[in-house]
């Protein structure tokens, strides 16, 4: 390798090249998301897999969500996904006070996300949707249109919406922990040009994040709207 | 090697791209095309989610290897899902003797 190559002040001693360090930190990132999507893809296949047994009931508790706050939700989270990729280009250009700002600029809009999803979330609760023995299903949203629908299948659906909104939300809330412990060295200056992996592996996250949830608003949101 | 910056201009441009592609799948679940709204939800979610994958997570600039890990996801989703409802959507249409 190049001498070149070695006077990157960011090289650890067991890599040839900066290069080097960076397609590994990179693929070591990419092979943790993978196992993300297998977690994910499991819920998704059984959500695939009661949709089409129970499409009735999964559009009545779709219809009992509020479209609104879940399309609102997926422009904030698309917002932060800009943000983030802010973030990292200014990480890559060893512009440190435009990474605090772009890392902060995210976690605002993630913190909007979590906050209204706690007013859908409270909303569930206070509409006894929560599945358990307090379940209880009215068909407020569908006007009559659900009446003939299963509560007992309803609650499948609300297993799945809280599952997976749920873990979603956990995600969330742990990028935005590691945010915050990302503030003071970005501030300090440790991301240059010489190491800026950190803010890209962390950037890839955020966004794996943010294509769940793009899969996730149709899905749950959108069932037999027409 | 150095690392490639992607220019301002295609990160909002994906932005942009991204809200179109919401605001069109929210408009279009209103109309009843049939057994179509779900192959459009799930069309848009997919192109919104290569968008995603491309530009924002910068694997249209990656090495072949970073490629090929993306690729290894997808294929392994696709032989989860494949399989699980290869036996789902095909239950019944044989009748067992005896049942």
């Amino acid at each position: 390798m190049s001498e070149a190559a070695h006077a990157h002040p960011g090289l650890h001693h067991q890599f040839d090249s900066y290069e080097q360090q960076r397609q590994s930190a990179s693929l070591g990132m990419w092979a943790f998301l993978v196992n993300e999507v297998m977690f994910f893809g499991g819920m998704f296949l059984a959500y695939a897999y009661y949709r089409h047994r129970y499409g009735h009931e999964f559009a009545a508790g779709s219809h009992s969500l509020d479209i609104s706050l879940g399309a609102f939700n997926t422009a904030v989270l698309i917002g932060s996904s800009l943000t983030m990729a802010l973030a990292v280009r200014a990480a890559q250009m060893g512009r440190n006070k435009a990474i605090v700002a772009f890392l902060i600029a995210t976690m605002v809009l993630g913190s909007v996300f979590l906050g209204v999803k706690v007013i859908e979330y409270s909303d569930k609760f206070e509409h006894h949707h929560v599945p358990g023995p307090s379940f209880v299903w009215h068909d407020e949203a569908g006007s009559g249109k659900y009446a003939g629908a299963d509560p007992f299948k309803i609650q499948i659906y609300f297993s799945l919406y809280f599952a997976m909104t749920g873990f979603h939300a956990l995600h969330m809330i742990v990028g935005i922990g590691i945010m915050l412990l990302m503030l003071r060295p970005a501030w300090k200056g440790k991301w240059n040009l010489d190491n800026h992996n950190f803010v890209e592996g962390f950037g890839l996250y955020w966004h794996f994040v943010d294509i769940v949830w793009i899969f996730l608003f149709p899905l749950l949101y959108l069932i037999g709207r027409s | 090697m150095s690392v490639h910056v992607s220019p301002l201009r295609v990160y909002v441009g994906v932005f942009l791209a991204l809200m179109v592609l919401t605001a069109i799948t929210v408009g279009v679940a209103f109309v009843d095309l049939g057994p179509l709204n779900n192959v459009v939800a799930l069309g848009i979610a997919v192109t919104k989610a290569t968008l995603v994958v491309l530009f924002f997570m910068h694997v249209a600039h990656s090495s072949r290897l970073i490629k090929l890990s993306v690729v290894s996801s997808i294929f392994w989703l696709f032989l989860l899902f494949v399989f699980i409802l290869a036996d789902d959507l095909t239950r019944g249409l044989l009748g067992v003797a005896g049942k």
